[in-house]
């Protein structure tokens, strides 16, 4: 089963419109919940006034409480800088003040609209400086000043990448149900680390978390934003609990590019050392990172992981990264998919694409001489990220390098190029190198039972947030008990059925939360043969388990079913021994010491129109290492929906903000994601030729490495386009800036 | 409330008949008051294209339309593609090319591509015009491939079928 293109088990409900999505659920009595959001950057509230009719909640109302950061880093305090649930002083147009509540989302839109906010307003800043930071860290190693002082050539650039975010298709929304009698609370939407979040809710509530039951839930997209805990998150159950009704929200669009997490923002002074044949000597990287108003939950990992994976699969003897976390007046920031990877590996590309430049050398050649070889690996570096250290694991960075240049040659994505070219065209191309991480532990708790049908049933700490857990968890547990997939059911991000889940996050769920499935899985085999030794009266090692059954090894008829193994263990049934647990299940944790860390290649073809400057992207390919892939297909769609994120964030999407720090990109219109006619067909290579040591599958997470690289290649393959010396400096590039740089190098 | 209008809408086959305010939009009609939640809401200002639905065979944005407008209409959402347990050709290839994540776009792109189906009548599919059909809607996960591979087999097999 692991390996086998098995189509979804998901794919049922959600092509027949019966998913169950956050805001497809509703209860008898329920109140919607509108927010009312500060429309200044800046401000003092000085009023808040309604019509008496209005039931309107403001920061006096609620308990003064602060949102905590769930990820914490490098040991940095960042108390001062946390959210509060309702706002006094406002810190970003879009910041929650008060909220309302009518029995329709209509009438609460209504009653938002009376409600009058009184705000002085105070001079924002827009501009992440040095002088409003957060925090300032160094990550690095080695000796960095001898390596500049002996090298041959320097190269340095200024690089910027874009504010952006995830943009998932369906909006947050949660609904709360109290129970009055207990005090419990029942809430819908919370998924992708719900485990952690109930355990947030508890302690702001004061209440005992068992009393709080996060329902397993279908989500229209992830990628880092949602289902972190946002001030919504605490208002709804809070009201929800205080008022005895179940309280709804549904975030629109126009809340959600102002509310939800933004990302990326950053600037790169980036600088290598080389010596006269092109290996790097030293490697030094000057961040500015514009984080918002406020450090949300993820504080400031974003930053860690942008320094921590700068020097990617390369081998950088000398490391000297620096950040700077600085709060400006506009929407606060989270992780969107490969955090700090997007951005560090756009800036570290764009810089060796310049080097081979000077250098002389072949941009692929250049690469190609500094990759750490499979001899040179595991490879440790003296840093640490997402409280782990960096070591990188087995890999064959050169021979993948080799295997995508080899394919796209194939493809003729050279030869494209040179007869666009020939016919007076602007045609680039551009290969980018990137290294990622995955399957973040500590750790993950899987439950497996099997039912009196025979059925199995897969409770896990990791949730579905689109990408097929649910399938590839069913495959895992089915591979180990040698049953159908299609009797497997998964449940994901039930708090009740699974209450030490991890969540899904970090590219973390198929290799963690997999392995406990398995681990799970094998104790139910293992207790299965058990039992079954005793109906059938052999020893166990005389059986095997396959086909949902377990059979005696050569001798046809001799068997029982799993179902009649869990119905001899029920109480009643007649194989359970005095003191033994009744049914067939376990429940198992699985622990990795490091992360894992796959790795990529991404090449693309561009052209670049001379008359409007817009950039089409006519060729892409991503050439992946998996280590191993439980369903080749959904890896595959990880990493095409991933190279359409790339291409959104390299060529079109963008929040920008006017001087007062009033957001310019409010709807579809002005935040542009890349549809059918933008995103290329995409080629793509999975490989399985380094399987991760630290787990018994050997997978490795494919969530982002789709788009890790992307800002790199399609960097490269502008510049090659426009034949420019130097760095294409901005990302995204749009018509605009591809303007400028087409003038700047006449 | 004062608003209100009396409407009768048809609904994959069935008849409905109720009371909806003026300014009800027909994705609210359809969702909250007839429980189709299979159809999405995702921007409310008609550019993502989850809320596609055929307004008497028309593909059209039911965030951008009220429920007044679809009165005397027939309304066919993704609830009725499927006859029963059988899903449609268009629905097994959007499994069948892995058109779906999240699956939220989904419903909005099986409408959106019967209704370009119906239209092309058999004809074969041509990828570059089935690409531009596709760019009216938004999906943040598949990168479009799966989505334009599904649509452009379903229309080779439809033109096979009718010869
Ligand atoms: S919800 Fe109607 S077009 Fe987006
Ligand atoms: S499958 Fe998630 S938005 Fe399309």
């Amino acid at each position: 089963m692991i390996g086998a293109r098995l189509p979804r088990k998901e794919d049922a409900r959600l092509v027949r419109g019966l998913g169950r999505f956050a805001d497809d659920t509703d209860r008898p009595g329920q109140l919607w919940m509108r927010v009312i959001r500060s429309t200044v950057a800046h401000g003092r509230v000085r009023s808040i006034d309604a019509p008496a009719a209005i039931a309107v909640f403001t920061a006096k109302d609620v308990p003064d409480l602060r949102i905590p950061v769930r990820l914490k880093v490098q040991g940095v305090d960042l108390s001062d800088f946390l959210q509060p649930v309702l706002a006094t002083e406002v810190r970003y147009v879009g910041e929650p003040v008060a909220v309302v509540l009518a029995d329709d989302p209509y009438a609460a839109e209504d009653a938002a609209e009376q409600v009058s906010v009184d705000i002085e307003e105070l001079e924002p800043v827009v501009t992440a400086t040095k002088a409003h930071a957060a925090a300032d860290f160094s990550l690095g190693y080695g000796d960095v000043a001898t390596a500049f002082e002996t090298a041959a050539e320097i190269v340095e650039l200024d690089f910027t990448i874009g504010r952006h975010s995830a943009v998932p298709l369906e909006p947050r929304g949660l609904l709360a149900v109290p129970d009055p009698v207990t005090g419990a609370v029942e809430i819908f939407g919370m998924t992708k680390v719900p485990v952690y979040n109930k355990a947030v809710l508890a302690r702001m509530l004061e209440i005992d978390e068992t009393l709080i039951h996060g329902r397993a839930m279908d989500a229209g997209g992830g990628f880092g934003v949602r289902g972190e805990f946002y001030p919504e998150d605490f208002l709804v159950p809070w009201l929800a609990r205080k008022l005895r009704r179940p309280v709804k929200w549904i975030e629109d669009r126009a809340e959600h590019l102002v509310a939800t997490n933004h990302s990326r923002q950053q600037r790169h002074r980036i600088c290598a050392a080389f010596d006269e044949t092109g290996r790097i000597l030293g490697l030094r990287d000057d961040v500015m990172h514009d984080n918002g108003a406020y450090c949300r939950t993820h504080g400031i990992i974003v930053p860690e992981l942008t320094l921590a994976m700068l020097p990617g699969p390369y081998r950088v003897p000398a490391y000297a990264g620096h950040i700077t976390v600085a709060l400006t007046n506009k929407t606060p920031c989270g992780t969107y998919r490969s955090p700090g990877r997007f951005e560090g590996t756009s800036a570290r590309e764009q810089l060796l694409d310049v080097a081979a430049d000077r250098l002389g050398i072949d941009r692929v050649e250049l690469r190609r001489r500094n990759l750490l070889t499979a001899a040179e690996l595991p490879h440790a570096r003296a840093m640490s990220t997402l409280g782990t250290d960096v070591v990188l694991d087995t890999a064959d960075y050169p021979g993948l390098l080799a295997k995508a240049v080899a394919e796209a040659d194939r493809l003729g994505y050279r030869s494209e190029v040179d007869s666009a070219r020939a016919g007076g065209r602007l045609a680039g191309l551009g290969v980018a190198m990137f290294l990622e991480k995955s399957g973040l532990g500590p750790q993950d708790t899987a439950d497996v039972l099997v039912s009196g049908t025979g059925a199995v049933h897969v409770h896990t700490g990791g949730t579905s947030l689109g990408q097929g857990i649910e399938t590839a968890m069913a495959q895992i547990a089915a591979d180990e008990l040698g049953v159908d997939p299609e009797i497997v059911h998964v449940v994901n991000g039930d708090t009740d059925l699974q209450p030490y889940g991890g969540g899904s996050w970090a590219s973390r769920s198929t290799v963690v939360s997999g392995g406990a499935v398995q681990a799970a899985a094998a104790a139910v085999r293992e207790r299965a043969i058990e039992i079954a030794a005793r109906i059938l009266a052999v020893t166990p090692d005389k059986l095997e388990c396959g086909g949902g059954v377990i059979r005696v090894a050569d001798s046809p008829g001799a068997e029982v079913s799993l179902a009649e193994v869990v119905r001899a263990c029920q109480p009643t049934g007649d194989q359970l021994r005095p003191g033994e647990p009744a049914g067939l299940s376990a429940r198992r944790r699985f622990e990795v010491e490091h992360m894992t860390y796959p790795y990529g290649v991404h090449i693309a073809v561009v052209e670049v129109d001379p008359g409007t400057a817009g950039v089409r992207v006519l060729r892409y390919l991503v050439a992946y290492e998996v280590g191993r892939a439980v369903n080749p297909t959904m890896v595959e769609g990880q990493l095409v929906g991933g190279v359409a994120q790339g291409v959104g964030g390299a060529l079109l999407e963008e929040f920008t903000y006017d001087e007062a720090g009033q957001p310019q990109s409010v709807t579809f219109m002005d935040y542009r994601l890349p549809t059918a006619a933008e995103v290329p067909h995409v080629d793509v290579l999975v490989t399985e030729d380094a399987p991760a040591p630290g787990n018994p599958l050997g997978v490795r997470g494919a969530g982002e490495g789709g788009l890790s690289a992307a800002g790199g290649a399609l960097a490269g393959a502008v510049r090659d386009a426009l034949g420019l010396d130097d760095s294409v400096e901005v990302l995204p590039m749009t018509a605009d800036r591809v303007r400028l740089l087409m003038e700047r190098d006449k | 409330m004062t608003d209100m209008q009396l409407i009768s809408l048809t609904v994959n086959g069935d008849e409905h008949t109720l009371a909806v305010e003026s300014r009800r939009t027909l994705v609210d009609v359809l969702r909250h008051d007839l429980g189709y939640t299979g159809t999405h809401v995702g921007c409310e200002h008609g550019i993502c294209g989850a809320c596609t639905v055929l307004l008497d065979g028309q593909p059209v944005r039911a965030c951008l339309i009220f429920g007044v407008q679809a009165d005397g209409c027939e309304v066919r959402t993704v609830e009725g593609l499927a006859d029963g347990d059988e899903l449609s050709d268009l629905q097994q290839a959007f499994s069948r090319c892995h058109a779906l994540q999240c699956g939220f776009c989904t419903p909005g792109f099986l409408m959106l591509a019967e209704a370009y189906l119906a239209e092309k009548d058999g004809r074969p599919a041509d990828e570059a015009e089935v690409r531009e059909v596709v760019a009216a809607n938004l999906c943040r996960c598949t990168g479009y491939q799966g989505i334009v591979e599904a649509v452009c087999s379903v229309a080779a097999d439809r033109a096979k079928a009718s010869g």
